[in-house]
């Protein structure tokens, strides 16, 4: 095929202002940290004696080993759960195929829209008389909760192409459903499941909604929720917020440009799918 | 898939005796509907808890008057009433449609153009560079987005920096702080959001359409307009109509990008109606007209989404 010269040119040069348009926020956020603490900068310059002890200012300000703690702790809460709860159902859906699952899929599926603000009042009081708030609990079981659609729907997705004909001759060999689901389906649902994990923690992480409404100290929040609290503790100090936001995007960061291949594969399957 | 197995007439256990293909299947697999109900219950239980019961009770709530503590009194549909006749209410869904051109159609127009654009160097380097840069966006917390663009968009921010230097200087103002400018500039933030994602999801729909297609459009002498418009778009169909769902529900549902950069503010301007209920039910504890709200967003969300879906499904598959 030939390709026209200029038609590449024009290609190449679109996309590095698309990328230079979205990383403009990053580098303003990395120029802003390194001015002198309480400072007022202006725009986009160069300090002219960069403050590398800003980071560590923030570290300390915004607490971030316990912050990271508190996110694991939750995203271990939830991620693992959601999955099994959603592959276990998914499979029956989709791959056992009971009486009655199309209506129980429409349930769930009807759920897959659903604004977090629609529900956060009644959750609130909810979370409260089961004694949870202000506990990391209030954010992990309502989340569970709320990711049940997606992870129904994308494991479903993923058992209703799984041929019947690989659980009849494991039957033959006389394995039981349990066995069936542990030895054959999970095994083979493992790239399904991989991505689901991908983007639970993405969600998970990045939570804030229930994180700021559920949860009063930040300490036991969200990374997401905590930014809020430390932006509105720190909101005036311009190069400390810059530095704190900084280091709060660090760990999501890093973790995507680890997993980028799956992250980008994942969010494509999965906004495809949702 | 309705291959009628060895065993289909062997037994008659599980629920769907009379619906034949069903219980044939399930048969086929040897296990009896109530097994599959045991899979099921575990999610079907925790949804049930912390997302169909709440539903269930904001509709119950949004027919009362309720301060959140004391008794409620039975309101019926005043509350709704209200949503729809409060100015300052109304205005929040109606910022939040306004949102929606910024959201959606300013990205999904955008990233087809684009899309088009690079098609033909989607698998260079610098493509794949630019897909990690693109998709940052979307991986950090918007409440990220909202700080860095909180401060870009300042009075003395990269913006205004950059306009008075291609000597705009006379535009330049705090674009978060001024009536007039205020809600476009949160639209821009979910424009800088969602632009990548459209981008890399148009992209990778293209990689699937048979360049022989463009080359028979290029030998009948299809110009890259017509291009565009007879194979691309009707190609990217499917694709198209996720980024339009994406962005309209981001549009509607959005709440953290306001809640960091204006809370609202100046005065309404940017007030929407995730961030309205946030304030009825858990500052002004009106907890009644926080859960009519909820329940409008959520019927707006719905009657925006289903439309959508049934437009751009793949009707072959």
């Amino acid at each position: 095929m030939i390709v026209g010269r200029r038609e590449t040119w024009t290609g190449r040069l679109l996309l590095v202002v698309l990328m230079a348009v979205t990383l403009m926020p990053f580098v303003s956020l990395f120029v802003t940290a390194l001015h002198p603490s309480g400072s007022y900068p202006s725009g986009l310059e160069w300090p002219s004696d960069p403050q590398w002890g800003n980071f560590a200012e923030a570290f300390k300000a915004a607490r971030m080993i316990e912050l990271v703690k508190s996110s694991t702790l939750i995203v271990l809460g939830v991620v693992p759960l959601s999955l099994l709860l959603g592959t276990l159902a998914g499979f029956a859906i989709g791959h056992l195929r009971m009486a009655g699952r199309n209506l129980v899929f429409l349930l769930f599926v009807l759920g897959l829209t659903l604004p977090f603000e629609g529900i956060i009042t009644p959750l609130y009081y909810q979370v409260r008389d089961m004694g949870l708030l202000n506990t990391r609990w209030a954010i992990i079981l309502p989340l569970i909760g709320l990711f049940m659609p997606f992870a129904v729907f994308w494991m479903r997705a993923h058992f209703v192409n799984v041929p019947d004909a690989l659980s009849e001759s494991a039957r033959m060999d006389g394995a039981n459903v349990w066995q069936l689901f542990w030895r054959i389906h999970v095994p083979l649902a493992m790239p399904a499941l991989s991505s689901l994990a991908i983007l639970l923690f993405l969600w998970t992480w990045n939570q804030f909604l229930l994180a700021i409404v559920l949860v009063d100290d930040p300490l036991k929040r969200t990374m997401s929720g905590a930014l809020g609290a430390f932006q509105g503790q720190w909101g005036t100090n311009m190069p400390l917020l810059c530095a704190g936001s900084l280091l709060i995007l660090t760990p999501t960061l890093v973790v995507f440009l680890i997993f980028q291949r799956r992250f980008v594969t994942a969010l494509l399957q999965g906004s495809l799918k949702g | 898939m309705t291959r009628p197995t060895l065993r289909s007439n062997e037994s008659v256990e599980g629920a769907g005796g009379r619906r034949k293909r069903s219980s044939a299947r399930a048969a086929g697999l040897r296990t009896p509907g109530w097994v599959a109900w045991l899979f099921v219950a575990p999610a079907l239980i925790v949804y049930a808890v912390f997302v169909l019961r709440p539903i269930a009770l904001t509709v119950q709530y949004s027919m009362y008057r309720w301060d959140g503590i004391g008794t409620s009194t039975w309101a019926g549909l005043g509350n709704y009433v209200k949503v729809f006749t409060d100015p300052d209410l109304f205005a929040s869904i109606l910022n939040a449609v306004k949102l929606i051109v910024f959201f959606s159609v300013i990205p999904v127009v955008l990233s087809l153009a684009i899309a088009s654009t690079i098609r033909r160097i989607a698998t260079s380097r610098l493509a794949l560079v630019a897909r990690t840069v693109l998709f940052l966006p979307q991986v950090i917390p918007l409440v990220a987005a909202g700080i860095a663009w909180s401060w870009l968009l300042s009075s003395t921010g990269l913006v205004n920096q950059l306009l008075r230097w291609a000597g705009l200087g006379g535009v330049a103002r705090a674009w978060l702080g001024d009536f007039s400018t205020a809600l476009p500039a949160v639209g821009v933030i979910g424009a800088w959001v969602l632009l990548g994602l459209c981008t890399i999801l148009l992209l990778s729909g293209m990689s699937k359409i048979d360049p022989a297609l463009y080359e028979a459009a290029r030998m009948d002498g299809a110009g890259p307009l017509r291009e565009f418009v007879s194979i691309t778009v009707p190609s990217l169909r499917q694709e198209i109509g996720v980024c339009v769902t994406v962005t309209v529900i981001a549009a509607l549902a959005s709440f953290d990008i306001v809640y960091v950069s204006t809370q609202g503010g100046p005065g309404n301007a940017t007030m929407v109606p995730g961030l309205e209920i946030y304030y009825l039910a858990f500052t002004e504890r009106q907890v009644g007209m926080a859960s009519a709200l909820a329940v409008v967003l959520m019927v707006l969300v719905l009657l925006v989404a289903l439309p959508i879906q049934w437009l751009t499904k793949d009707r072959s598959s």
